[in-house]
């Protein structure tokens, strides 16, 4: 089958959906592919680069007409398209009621690359966590543009300056990628996600983790963040002023469905300090400052800049291409199962039914939802405790730690009365035995309490060759009258002899190989 | 007046085996432990020579002559194999020394029987010490069967296997009055043909997965062995000694059992698995699984600042420790930060990948263990899992109804990049599925784990 790679026609945008090196990969799927000529040329990829690579360059019309048409943009042209040919695009299916049965006229399979289900199995073909980490970078080097300061404190001899302060809203990929990026060039980075769970993930990129007290949602059960309740929303716009006043630079990420809720309002940019920047990476939902126009540098009245760019990942279009064109790749190899150029749709798969908007002439959309934790199953919400339950809690389980102990007390007091007693009743031989052996369980428990982990293997053989000493046992009885007596102790010498030797010399062997670095 | 200067020797070797134990504890004195281990045993023996010297009902030469022979058949075997045993092949070494302690203990009991007079103490003492040296002999005989895949290492499922365990200790009890009552050959030889059949039950109905416990708890029944024949041969030695190796064995296991986060009672009782019913739900779906090709690892590893290897039983099987030390070498000489993450239950014996790295010579001190780098993993740019599969199974702290539930595991998935070496996609020993296998970060290299990282290193040389 033929794979065409058609030039994106939105002005300004520079993506491609194939670089010369996922063609490459497309061709070891066994598809032949035809890229349109220039395709590449704004991601500085060459019509040649993509001919050494085993691409055909041509004209729009046969790559349209390709078996497989993959692009990063819905092309205007679908109809150019052959009946029966896939389509392999984003396409905002959410947004446009009316795309799936016009997709269907022309009688097109499409495949959304913007409505992947977020499940762990699916992340390699999800377009929107590409697009989103390439955009939460290049937001922070935006501001760091826009910013008439350094991110990273610095103390010099002409003195000192502050780190920036960087506020992210949202900590999906795009702000995880941004407050990652804003920390390691230096910034003091803050972040805000109404989803309790990520937490973690925030803190594990450098940032810290700012949290509205009382308005943190439960854990979402399809890795996508909803809208808040009137109590939760007045109290994380308390904690949304107190940030933004905070910080120079803010990141705002929180897309709920392809909507921008309005978190940062007019008031709240008044009170920043001048020369601070915003910028919305939620632009194409609406912003969710604002201020924010799509597409446009506003600059506020107190001399606040908002970013509202809406094309930042082609803003950089030779990585973003790559990993577009990687995540492309990585559906293709989901739908060739016999890496033989035959493309395969399998709806019973939720990954490949999820994107699937129409099969043919018919619309399959929307599909049935797929739900998939992103975070661990079992954390089912815990009941918020009181802190008189808490207390409560805490001394029952300080009574029976009390209880047990007491139980204990009494059992060992029994258990040394009845040992005296059993001891007082033995031979006197025996009496000095048992303390023998008694203190010599205490002393091997205190010796190899502390031993070293990895000297366990070394310590077994040694000690397993110690054990050998029940040899001193069949020594002694080796010399005995009766040759029955005699012939079993020599058996026992010689195996507790084998013991003995070979449990040294392997435990030689094994201390020796240890060596530090010199 | 030599009984008394044997005694005297024996305190001075019991100390020996004291500073012993204590040194090896430590990288730095273990070397110096494992020689006063040696000196202290020499001395015992020379004492124990001169006594039986002494107390000879045969001619003296005769005795001197027997004890030599033994002695010098043990030290020739014994060095014998310990020369030739491979590192991967220590556990099975170990298991098969500990049958032996097992074995004489029951041996000389018997002799302590026919050659003592038969008050009631020394009766209880020869019952205990042959039931305990039987269950030993047998134990450590199906752990060496399973370990060297003689045996198949699913644990056996008998129904009600408790009940015979604790029959078998009640019908050992009823052997023991008889034997009380009525002192004859018959009860006791009975008695240890039922320790025997306890000590096999007892091992194989322990799964593979549990094998490092079930060694180290072995080698604290040879201890209690050696101590029970101490008490009846009035032997102070003897007692010292086994006291010593039974309850730093019993330690040790339960050192191991916590690292596993399993109950020690549980372990010795058997049945890896069992509490949760089934064993493995094989049949979900765990999505698709990514290859990678040598080449491509060699990539990311010159291209990666921090590497970790979490090695497994799979390294020791494939002999890949000294490839994966000479990938080591090259990585670090071009300036990378690697490390080793050691899980306290990787391969088949406590500290057995230690030994392995060792054997490489990979430094000590970049060879972490779990609590020390679990940490950091998030920092780390490419981690190689070679041959470790039940051990870097995230469904250890988040599937509930998985049969290693619990465990502490290596948390690799949270770099950014893992590489999981395999020969196939089968489970591993737990037979559990691994979901890291099927995470996005993850890729898969399969093949033998020497043969792979040969051809990783390969292009770094050049390069």
């Amino acid at each position: 089958m033929r794979i065409g790679v058609p030039r994106e026609q939105r002005p300004g945008e520079r993506l491609v959906a194939a670089t010369p090196r996922t063609v490459a990969k497309l061709r070891d799927l066994g598809y032949e592919v035809v890229v349109e000529r220039d395709a590449g040329a704004a991601a500085t990829f060459t019509d040649e680069a993509y001919e050494a690579a085993g691409a055909r360059v041509a004209d729009r019309e046969e790559v349209l007409a390709s078996d497989v048409v993959t692009a990063v943009h819905l092309p205007s042209d679908v109809g150019a398209m052959r009946a029966g040919a896939t389509l392999v695009a984003t396409m905002a299916p959410f947004a446009d009621p009316d795309l799936p049965a016009r997709l269907a006229a022309h009688g097109v399979t499409a495949l959304a690359l913007d409505a992947v289900p977020r499940i762990s199995r699916a992340q390699a073909l999800d377009v929107l966590s590409t697009l989103s980490n390439v955009a939460g970078y290049r937001a922070v080097i935006e501001a760091a543009e826009e910013f008439g300061g350094m991110f990273t404190g610095q103390v010099t001899a002409a003195g000192k300056t502050p780190p920036a302060n960087v506020f992210v809203i949202g900590a999906g990929v795009a702000g995880l990628a941004a407050l990652g990026t804003a920390s390691s060039l230096g910034a003091q980075v803050r972040a805000f996600d109404v989803r309790p769970e990520v937490g973690e993930q925030i803190e594990s990129m450098g940032a810290t983790f700012v949290q509205a007290e009382g308005a943190s949602q439960e854990v979402s059960t399809d890795g996508y963040a909803r809208e808040l309740t009137a109590e939760q929303e007045r109290l994380t716009a308390q904690m949304y002023a107190e940030q933004t006043a905070w910080a120079n630079v803010v990141v705002t990420t929180a897309l709920v469905r392809g909507q921008a809720p309005r978190t940062i309002t007019k008031e709240m940019v008044a009170a920043m300090a001048p020369g601070s920047v915003i910028v919305d990476l939620a632009a194409s939902g609406g912003g969710n400052c604002e201020l924010t126009v799509p597409g446009e540098r506003v600059v506020s009245d107190n001399g606040v800049v908002v970013l509202g760019w809406t094309d930042l990942p082609s803003r950089m279009p030779q990585h973003t291409s790559q990993l577009f064109g990687t995540n492309v790749v990585h559906l293709l190899a989901l739908l060739t199962p016999g890496k033989d150029g035959e493309l395969v749709l399998d709806l019973d798969d939720p990954v490949q039914r999820g994107m699937t908007v129409t099969t043919g002439g018919d619309v399959t959309w929307p599909p049935p939802p797929v739900a998939v934790s992103a975070a661990p199953a079992a954390t089912p919400a815990a009941p918020v405790e009181t802190p008189e339950e808490l207390a409560a809690k805490k001394a029952a389980a300080q009574a029976a730690a009390q209880r047990r102990q007491r139980r204990n007390g009494v059992l060992a007091g029994l258990g040394a009365v009845l040992t005296a007693v059993a001891l007082t009743a033995a031979p006197a031989s025996f009496l000095s035995h048992a303390t023998v052996f008694a203190l010599a369980v205490v002393v091997g428990y205190y010796v190899i309490s502390n031993v070293s982990h990895s000297l366990h293997t070394p310590l077994m053989a040694t000690t397993n060759a110690i054990s050998g000493i029940i040899l001193v046992g069949a020594l002694l009885q080796i010399g005995h009258e009766s040759w029955v007596v005699s012939t079993l102790a020599f058996v026992a010498a010689t195996v507790a002899a084998i013991n003995i030797f070979g449990g040294f010399l392997v435990a030689f062997r094994m201390i020796h190989m240890f060596r530090k670095e010199a | 007046m030599l009984t008394s200067l044997a005694q005297a020797v024996y305190l001075i070797a019991a100390i020996l085996f004291v500073l012993s134990l204590a040194g090896l504890s430590k990288q730095e004195t273990a070397r110096r432990g494992n020689l006063y281990g040696m000196a202290g045993m020499g001395l015992a023996l020379l004492a124990t020579v001169a006594l039986a010297a002494d107390r000879s009902q045969r001619p003296v030469a005769v005795t001197l002559l027997l004890i030599a022979m033994a002695l010098t058949l043990g030290a020739v075997v014994g060095t014998a194999r310990a020369r030739r045993v491979e590192m991967t092949q220590m556990p099975e070494m170990i298991a098969v020394l500990h049958s032996f302690v097992g074995l004489a203990a029951v041996l000389v009991g018997y002799n302590s029987y026919l050659t003592e007079a038969p008050d009631a103490l020394h009766l209880v003492e020869v019952f205990l010490g042959v039931l305990i040296g039987a269950v030993t002999f047998t134990g450590s005989v199906v752990a060496f069967l399973k370990l060297s895949a003689r045996m198949k290492s699913a644990p056996l499922m008998l129904p009600g296997r408790n009940a015979l365990n604790l029959g078998a200790l009640v019908a050992s009890a009823g052997l023991l009055a008889w034997f009380l009552a009525s002192p004859s050959l018959l009860p006791l030889v009975l008695m240890t043909v039922v320790a025997l059949a306890l000590g096999w039950h007892l091992v194989a109905s322990i799964g593979g997965g549990d094998m490092p416990v079930v060694v180290s708890m072995l080698n604290s029944y040879s201890g209690w062995a050696a101590a029970a024949a101490g008490f009846m041969l009035s032997n102070d030695l003897l007692i010292v000694v086994g006291a010593l190796v039974g309850s730093s064995g019993a330690i040790l296991s339960f050192i191991m059992c916590t690292a596993m986060n399993r109950s020690f009672v549980s372990v010795i009782l058997g049945g890896f698995g069992a509490e949760g019913g089934t064993v493995a739900a094989v049949d979900r779906d765990y999505g698709e699984h990514r290859e990678v090709s040598a080449g491509e690892v060699a990539e990311m590893l010159r291209e990666a600042r921090s590497v970790v290897i979490a090695p497994g039983y799979g390294m020791a099987v494939a002999k890949a420790q000294y490839p994966v030390a000479d990938l080591v070498a090259k990585l670090r000489a071009q300036g990378t930060d690697v490390r080793f993450a050691v899980h306290p239950v990787a391969g088949r014996l406590p500290g057995h990948m230690n030994v392995l790295l060792a054997e490489a010579k990979v430094p000590y001190d970049i060879v972490l263990e779990m609590d020390e780098i679990n940490d950091d993993f998030g920092d780390v740019d490419v981690v190689l899992v070679i041959g470790a599969n039940d051990t870097v199974n995230p469904a250890a702290l988040d599937d509930p109804s998985s049969p290693i539930a619990g465990m502490p595991v290596l948390e690799v998935w949270k770099a950014k990049q893992v590489v999981v070496f395999k020969r196939s996609m089968a489970t591993g020993y737990a037979g559990v599925q691994n979901p890291l296998f099927f995470r996005e970060n993850t890729a898969m290299l399969f093949g033998d784990a020497k043969d792979q990282v040969e051809q990783i290193v390969a292009p770094l040389a050049v390069g």
